[in-house]
């Protein structure tokens, strides 16, 4: 308890940082999107985190990454990853998936022992694949829309969805929160933020380069993602627009007042 | 988790959509064979001499954008339907774009994703291209051939492709890695773009972005 007292004190005094320090610029236009009517706040939210990850969370990955070799960096990843295979497992029972519940089931088993707590994925060697799940793909499953994406405090790009997925996960799942031990449970969870932004280093630099505004390409590439976790892998073809070859008709040509017509919003 | 899986994805979505993994044909008599083959084998021939060329050329693994272009251009565009990409990138603004406008997008979007990623090329060296099954009528004119890349170590990578035939043979116009689809991800910020500054606008922002990172890459 008096660790989560320190962990909200830590928030509230981020959260007064960055509204004194709030100045993401804003598009104009900004919110007219379907897809992210709050686009106004979860700019300056995602500025935000841009803030506080690089003051606090990027230099520390930045050291764990200079310090430790490869190889155990892979190690303490896949352990983690490992750790995460009960939730696999009960989320793919819930989306009625049984044979690839008792996949994760077995891959638990035998990356714990036979891959030494997790730092080896014999299993997927064996030719039994990690599967990717959790509550909020549950969700979609279940035939809940993603709903307005959402930039959490924090935690980073989300939907209205995944942001009640992640609070079952967290409350429910996470099998770091189960260990009785505090001070071996904070390392552990403190390890993995850091292990899980160490692998970011390289794909933000390219993140970086690629996208003419982060904000929409880390949003759009947000909702692709969970949009293909949700179909494993193999979701419905969004139809392109203007997919077809065929020349649009002239907008002066056919029928008169035919290019005062607002043009229409693109499905999602 | 979701987080890091999205950035990978996307690094890896621009990496293809630089027309590198979609590698060289086997040259002389492969390119005009792969060209008219089916969708899938053109994928799986290309992946695996484009890889193959990677592992054995150092100054490609080191980023050299010069040695990539060429390789692009000598290789893999003739498989890549570049202005196909840039128009459903573009999406409606590209009707009203002229035919020189047309040619800068294609031209600044296509530099954008080759020196975005030529740093990131070394990192392919590692993997192997895995084919999914693949299903299609003769009949069909636009298929997507589903692949994944396996590294030495860790979770493979989904990577997809959509190809129309022409009568030059099935091309390349849209790569999707982990689910992310490269054409769509730049949509909404081209839309944008075009709303704010027209299509010069988009195309001074793209050239902008370019010459910052060839400075970069030069310094």
């Amino acid at each position: 308890m008096r660790v989560l007292g320190a962990l909200f004190r830590l928030a509230a005094a981020l959260v007064l940082a960055g509204a004194l320090a709030a100045c993401a610029s804003i598009p104009p236009g900004a919110g007219a999107n379907p897809v992210d009517p709050w686009e106004v706040y979860n700019r300056h939210m995602f500025d935000f985190n841009d803030r506080v990850d690089r003051a606090l969370l990027k230099p520390v990955a930045q050291a764990y990454e200079a310090v430790l070799p490869e190889p155990v960096r892979v190690c303490i990843n896949t352990a983690f990853l490992n750790l995460g295979e009960p939730v696999n497992a009960i989320n793919n029972l819930l989306q009625g998936k049984p044979s690839e519940a008792m996949t994760d089931i077995c891959r638990f088993a035998v990356n714990s022992t036979v891959g030494l707590l997790g730092c080896f994925d014999v299993a997927a060697k064996a030719g039994a694949p990690r599967s990717n799940e959790d509550f909020g793909q549950t969700l979609g499953r279940w035939g809940l829309a993603a709903g307005p994406y959402f930039v959490l405090p924090l935690l980073g790009p989300s939907s209205v969805r995944d942001t009640f997925g992640r609070l079952l996960d967290f409350l429910d799942t996470d099998p770091l929160w189960y260990i009785d031990h505090i001070p071996t449970r904070n390392i552990l969870v403190g390890t993995r933020l850091v292990d899980t932004r160490a692998s970011l280093l390289q794909a933000e630099k390219v993140l970086a380069a690629a996208a003419l505004d982060t904000y929409q390409f880390v949003r759009d590439g947000y909702l692709q993602l969970r949009r293909n976790l949700v179909y494993d892998g193999n979701p419905p073809r969004l139809l392109d627009p203007d997919e077809d070859d065929t020349p649009p008709p002239e907008p002066n040509s056919g029928t008169p007042g035919a290019a005062d017509q607002p043009a229409p919003v693109p499905a999602r | 988790m979701s987080y890091r899986t999205l950035l990978t994805s996307l690094a890896f979505a621009a990496l293809i959509g630089a027309g590198l993994a979609p590698g060289q044909a086997v040259q002389a008599q492969g390119t005009a064979n792969a060209a008219l083959s089916a969708p899938d084998a053109l994928v799986k021939s290309l992946s695996e001499d484009v890889l193959a060329s990677i592992r054995k050329d150092p100054s490609l693994q080191s980023g050299d954008v010069a040695r990539l272009n060429a390789l692009i251009d000598e290789k893999i565009l003739p498989h890549v339907n570049f202005e196909k990409m840039t128009r459903l990138a573009v999406g409606r603004g590209w009707r009203d774009a002229t035919a020189e406008q047309r040619q800068a997008l294609t031209r600044e979007f296509r530099t954008l994703l080759v020196r975005t990623y030529a740093g990131a090329v070394s990192a392919a060296r590692d993997y192997q291209v895995q084919m999914k099954p693949f299903r299609t009528e003769p009949t069909e004119t636009d298929v997507t051939v589903r692949t994944q890349a396996m590294p030495a170590r860790g979770e493979p990578i989904q990577l997809d492709y959509r190809l129309e035939k022409t009568a030059a043979g099935w091309k390349i116009y849209d790569v999707n890695v982990l689910g992310v689809w490269l054409v769509e991800n730049y949509r909404n910020t081209f839309t944008a773009e075009v709303s704010r500054g027209g299509i010069d606008g988009l195309i001074k922002s793209l050239a902008d972005r370019n010459k910052a990172l060839e400075g970069k890459a030069s310094s």
